[in-house]
């Protein structure tokens, strides 16, 4: 394989790598995941008052109603 | 240190201690810089002594702001959010004690042999092999205490910024290890294993991402913890900082090959830095405007909550200097741009502008919750530490934007006989009134430092005295 195909090649996988992690972040099927990580700032509150109208943590947890046990 | 503040599940005594020691760094580290900026203005301020000269102070200026300064808000900050967004305490409070205090001794000893004039001479990596070997083990031991407690996390998710702290962590293991291989000859001087070129090379891969991973992954983590809690609402797309992520630590390895354009560095590995500088700009964005999305319905609280501010200072000047990297790593821009001091106002546009101003902003929301409280003793402070900051960092970056293209234009300069128009030593002249207002940029940064030092010794001292018991008459 010449040098020019070789980075044709590469240049290609990057492109679809990048277009997968892209297509991942945005499936449906991660929507309710990210939107509990989104919340971690906030599920640990005790010591603030302010905020505590807030979900407490473990309130939703997505992935463990999917059987994802990777956590 | 005072037990009354102990949190129940959280070790905050290292988050303390880091947070004490980034203030404290922060203006020495500057006060340094002011220093070396008036031994440009006036040369006699060298005082005719080794030890005092500008070669010698200004990579101590440089370790102490990144190092000690950048390295103290880093671990103090990825401490505390890591615990706090992964619901658990820090795996080992001996391991992090030892990572304070060994980070400290690092300090103290660049702070001693660098005026003394050992270096290896590598830019951001002047220390000699035995304090080497000491960042190294410090730095494993921080991987190992942060990685740990995320293993051990109480939640189902790994919040973004530990990603951001975590890559930077792991990054710059490998980058100073790599880097930092030499062949001891004495106590205090080594030899690279690289030669030549190759040797420029690997300094600024590593260079690059301590720009890439040190000043930005770290900070980036900062960002997307502080940003969200400061105003009050969770960042504003979650999947845009996955794709931000991946996409920014992927390309910053390698940009650093824009450090050494026309020189022995072979052309096509020229062009890939300049390439990969230039993709770039858009994760870069990405995450800046992710950040400044988030404020999206509560740009009201700008008007009364400096400390936001300074999170959304940080971050127009972090989309300023992220358009800036990669316009003069463009071969015919950096022809122009290179070796003046555009390049000094490009760095502390990214230094002062998003790194320091990201640092205080967390600080500021982040000391008085070490200490009970929710607020800093003044706002009012806050306030004006904030227009001392934006203010000095306006004057840095301009009076150095207006020596660099002057410097380059006046260096490239050729007479019909193509002859040089100016000698070395007119442009350094012309140079002169941007030097007096960079230096007068750097007081007002000092100033502000100075006033957060009271800000926060008032904040620890009200609440000390508001938990101690009351003295008995008897």
């Amino acid at each position: 394989m010449d040098m020019g195909t070789f980075r044709g090649i590469t240049t290609l996988l990057i492109l679809i790598a990048f277009l997968g992690i892209v297509a991942w972040a945005y499936s449906k099927r991660r929507r309710k995941d990210f939107d509990e990580a989104a919340n971690l700032p906030f599920a640990d509150e005790q010591d603030e008052v302010t905020d505590s109208d807030r979900a407490s943590p473990g309130e939703v947890d997505a992935r463990q109603d999917k059987g994802d046990k990777n956590t | 240190m005072n037990t009354a503040f102990e949190h129940p599940i959280y070790n905050y005594k290292v988050v303390r201690q880091f947070a004490i020691m980034t203030v404290v760094w922060g203006i020495i580290g500057m006060l340094l810089g002011v220093i070396i900026a008036a031994q440009l203005v006036w040369p006699q301020l060298n005082l005719g002594l080794p030890w005092t000269s500008f070669g010698r102070l200004r990579p101590l200026h440089t370790n102490a702001v990144i190092f000690a300064f950048g390295g103290s808000a880093l671990m103090a900050t990825s401490y505390y959010v890591v615990q706090r967004t992964c619901q658990v305490r820090l795996i080992s409070d001996r391991l992090a004690a030892f990572t304070f205090w060994g980070w400290q001794a690092v300090i103290v000893s660049a702070v001693i042999t660098l005026p003394m004039g050992f270096t290896t001479s590598k830019e951001y990596a002047e220390l000699e092999w035995p304090i080497n070997i000491l960042i190294a083990v410090v730095w494993i031991s921080y991987a190992v205490v942060f990685l740990g407690t995320i293993k051990q996390r109480k939640t189902a998710h790994i919040y973004v910024a530990n990603w951001f702290y975590a890559a930077f962590i792991l990054t710059v293991a490998v980058l100073h290890i790599v880097n930092n291989a030499a062949i001891p000859v004495g106590p205090f001087k080594s030899y690279s294993i690289y030669p030549g070129a190759v040797d420029a090379m690997v300094q600024w891969w590593w260079g690059h991402n301590a720009v890439g991973f040190f000043l930005t992954a770290g900070f980036l983590g900062m960002m997307y913890y502080f940003v969200p809690k400061q105003a009050e609402r969770p960042i504003y797309s979650y999947r845009l900082s996955i794709v931000h992520f991946w996409a920014l630590i992927t390309t910053y390895m390698w940009a650093g090959a824009h450090h050494l354009h026309y020189t022995a560095l072979p052309d096509w590995a020229q062009s890939l830095g300049m390439i990969m500088s230039i993709i770039l700009l858009a994760p870069s964005w990405g995450g800046m405007i992710n950040g400044m999305m988030t404020l999206s319905g509560a740009w009201h609280k700008l008007r009364t909550d400096p400390t936001l501010r300074f999170l959304v200072v940080a971050l127009s000047f972090y989309g300023m200097s992220t358009f800036e990297g990669p316009m003069m790593a463009v071969k015919t821009v950096n022809a122009l741009s290179h070796y003046t001091d555009w390049t000094i106002g490009h760095v502390h546009s990214g230094a002062l502008g998003w790194v320091a101003m990201i640092t205080i902003g967390s600080m500021y929301h982040l000391i008085p919750r070490l200490y009970g409280d929710t607020d800093m003793y003044s706002v009012k402070l806050i306030a004006v530490h904030f227009w001392l900051a934006t203010i000095g960092t306006v004057l840095y970056i301009a009076a150095m934007w207006v020596n660099g293209i002057l410097q380059g234009l006046m260096w490239r300069a050729v007479n019909a006989d193509g002859t040089l128009m100016y000698t070395f030593v007119e442009a350094l002249e012309a140079s002169h009134p941007g030097y007096v207002v960079r230096w007068i940029g750097g007081l007002f940064w000092v100033t502000g430092m100075l006033l957060m030092a009271l800000n926060v010794y008032m904040t620890i001292k009200r609440s000390s005295s508001e938990t101690q018991p009351l003295p008995q008459t008897a």
